[in-house]
């Protein structure tokens, strides 16, 4: 479904090129992948750039086996690619309603837009009329995020930190969300999470720290080691 | 009768497919076109000056005044004062409005000065939009003022829209409240091309816990500009908040001028503004949601101006 061959991303540093991303390669083909590691490990930038808002400096991105490395946001977005921000944009006069639409990508009944935000905890009649404005608690913008992702319902869906601020809310919900996610789609779900929890539903987990792939495999055989104390420290060094 | 152009003014500013249910006057090219009163609502014409009074019974409730304007010929200069009357205890939907088609080489100009006279407890809500079109290089101007005057426990809301065609406005809104009465003014401007549009709101909260609430939206597109002044002066026990947010694009400029006085211990004044571009994160969102950048930037405008 998705594959990385030998990406780089490389920012300037006052003189010198930092490197973000280090030569990553990956395939990713399973039903849930969650990518993990250390804060300012390059976790987000990935997440971005499969989603077409970075470029990488080097190194080419395969969507279903085509090239999309010069594919735009929006070629990219209407190829199957959903991404999920990790701070969820404010628009003044745009309302729940308006978004759900735009991501179903027609118009659809209040009856179907509701249950999308039934799905993510919300009590769809007190949101769909409400403007994505300060209005709305971080918590609450991050379901709604979750929401327009479920209305696209497309064959990759990216998620960054998807369960930061749902406090209130069970994460057995969320996972709930990502289970009937890939029931309706069949699609693969990349979730970047510092959760145990969340790794514990993941087919696989990637460890990324200091820009490089430390592991991938299994969540059998990644996630006791993370969670190990020592063994975790040693991949969270990225040693 | 009213001709094709005339008609779509109308629909333009006023909503109007056909002529409105309830009170109304139509004025046309400097001349009122048709008039209905209604047992509640008297529209008489003003003899010292051009313009009519619209008279609203006390107590009257649920009925709607329509007072459109449409200017048709080139190089018309029209000026009107509508005054209301607005009776205590009465409930009452107005909208008014002016629409302009100048298809020729001189300037096309109407200004409404309007007076609201707004009795104790009373309720408006008043709707004013303004239009221009046409294909000639006169120009359309449109100079609105407005004088709002609320009894006590009055309470009025003005949503004035001017979206398009307009090229040059400066408008006026006066504000002056008794005890208890309440304003909320809405405005939403979207100006390009030369376009200059000037709005200037002032606000004496005269009354104890009178309150205003003026709130501007707009959007600045090619080389127009735009100018925001907006006044309150806290004369008394009162709440007074004045927003105004702005989108720039291509060489367009905005200024914001606040002037919020508080006269007395009591009186509570805010003011915000936000002027800016397009945020290019809302951009980013809507582009993974698969619209291109053009329909994503046509969704937010259309969305912030709603």
């Amino acid at each position: 479904m998705l594959e990385l061959k030998d990406i780089s991303y490389d920012v300037e540093d006052g003189q010198e090129e930092k490197g973000i991303l280090k030569h990553i390669n990956l395939k990713i083909d399973d039903r849930f992948v969650a990518i993990t590691g250390p804060n300012g490990g390059g976790k987000s930038t990935l997440a971005k750039m499969i989603a077409g808002i970075i470029k990488p400096s080097e190194g080419r991105i395969f969507f279903d086996g085509e090239d999309i490395t010069d594919k735009s946001i929006t070629e990219r977005a209407r190829m199957g690619i959903s991404f999920a921000f990790q701070q969820p944009v404010r628009f003044k006069g745009l309302t729940v309603r308006d978004l759900i639409n735009m991501a179903a990508g027609k118009p659809i009944s209040t009856a179907k837009a509701c249950n999308y935000l039934s799905e993510v905890g919300l009590c769809a009649k007190d949101y769909i009329g409400r403007e994505i404005n300060a209005s709305l608690s971080g918590g609450e913008l991050k379901r709604i995020e979750i929401a327009m992702i479920i209305a696209r319902g497309t064959k990759l869906s990216v998620f960054d930190e998807p369960e930061a601020g749902i406090d209130l809310w069970s994460f057995q919900n969320l996972i709930h969300v990502f289970e009937k996610l890939h029931e309706q789609v069949q699609g693969s779900i990349i979730i970047i999470s510092h959760q145990e929890r969340i790794l514990n539903i993941a087919d696989k987990i990637i460890v990324i720290a200091d820009g490089e792939v430390v592991r991938y495999g299994k969540k059998a055989e990644v996630l006791p080691d993370l969670l190990g104390g020592l063994g975790g420290c040693r991949f969270y060094k990225g040693e | 009768m009213l001709d094709a152009i005339e008609l779509g003014l109308l629909e333009q500013v006023a909503g109007m497919h056909e002529i409105p249910e309830g009170a109304y006057n139509i004025r046309a090219n400097g001349v009122s076109e048709a008039r209905n009163s209604t047992a509640n609502i008297e529209i008489v014409s003003k003899t010292d000056r051009p313009g009519i009074d619209i008279i609203i019974k006390p107590g009257t409730k649920n009925e709607s005044v329509h007072i459109p304007v449409v200017l048709s010929q080139t190089g018309l200069k029209d000026l009107v004062y509508n005054d209301f009357y607005v009776g205590d205890d009465a409930d009452v939907f107005i909208v008014a409005g002016c629409g302009i088609n100048n298809c020729g080489e001189q300037a096309s100009e109407h200004d409404g000065i309007h007076t609201f006279h707004i009795g104790k407890n009373a309720r408006v809500k008043y709707v004013e939009k303004h239009y221009g079109e046409g294909d000639g290089n006169g120009d359309r101007i449109l100079n609105p003022t407005t004088i709002i005057e609320v009894d006590e426990g009055g309470y009025m809301e003005m949503d004035s829209v001017q979206i398009k065609g307009v090229d040059s406005t400066e408008r006026v809104t006066k504000a002056v409240l008794k005890d208890n009465a309440k304003v909320v003014i809405k405005e939403k401007i979207m100006t390009h091309g030369k376009q200059w549009a000037k709005t200037d709101f002032e606000v004496d909260l005269d009354g104890q816990n009178s309150s205003a609430d003026v709130m501007s939206r707009s959007v600045a597109r090619g080389t127009s500009h735009q100018r925001f002044l907006s006044k309150i002066n806290g004369n008394n026990a009162c709440a007074g908040h004045t927003e105004c947010d702005a989108i720039i694009m291509d060489d367009s400029s905005v200024s914001a001028i606040p002037e919020l006085t508080a006269n007395h211990i009591d009186a509570s004044l805010i003011h915000e503004a936000a002027i800016g571009k397009i945020a290019g994160e809302q951009l980013i969102k809507l582009m993974t949601l698969g619209l291109t950048e053009e329909e994503a930037e046509a969704q937010i405008i259309s969305g912030f101006l709603k």
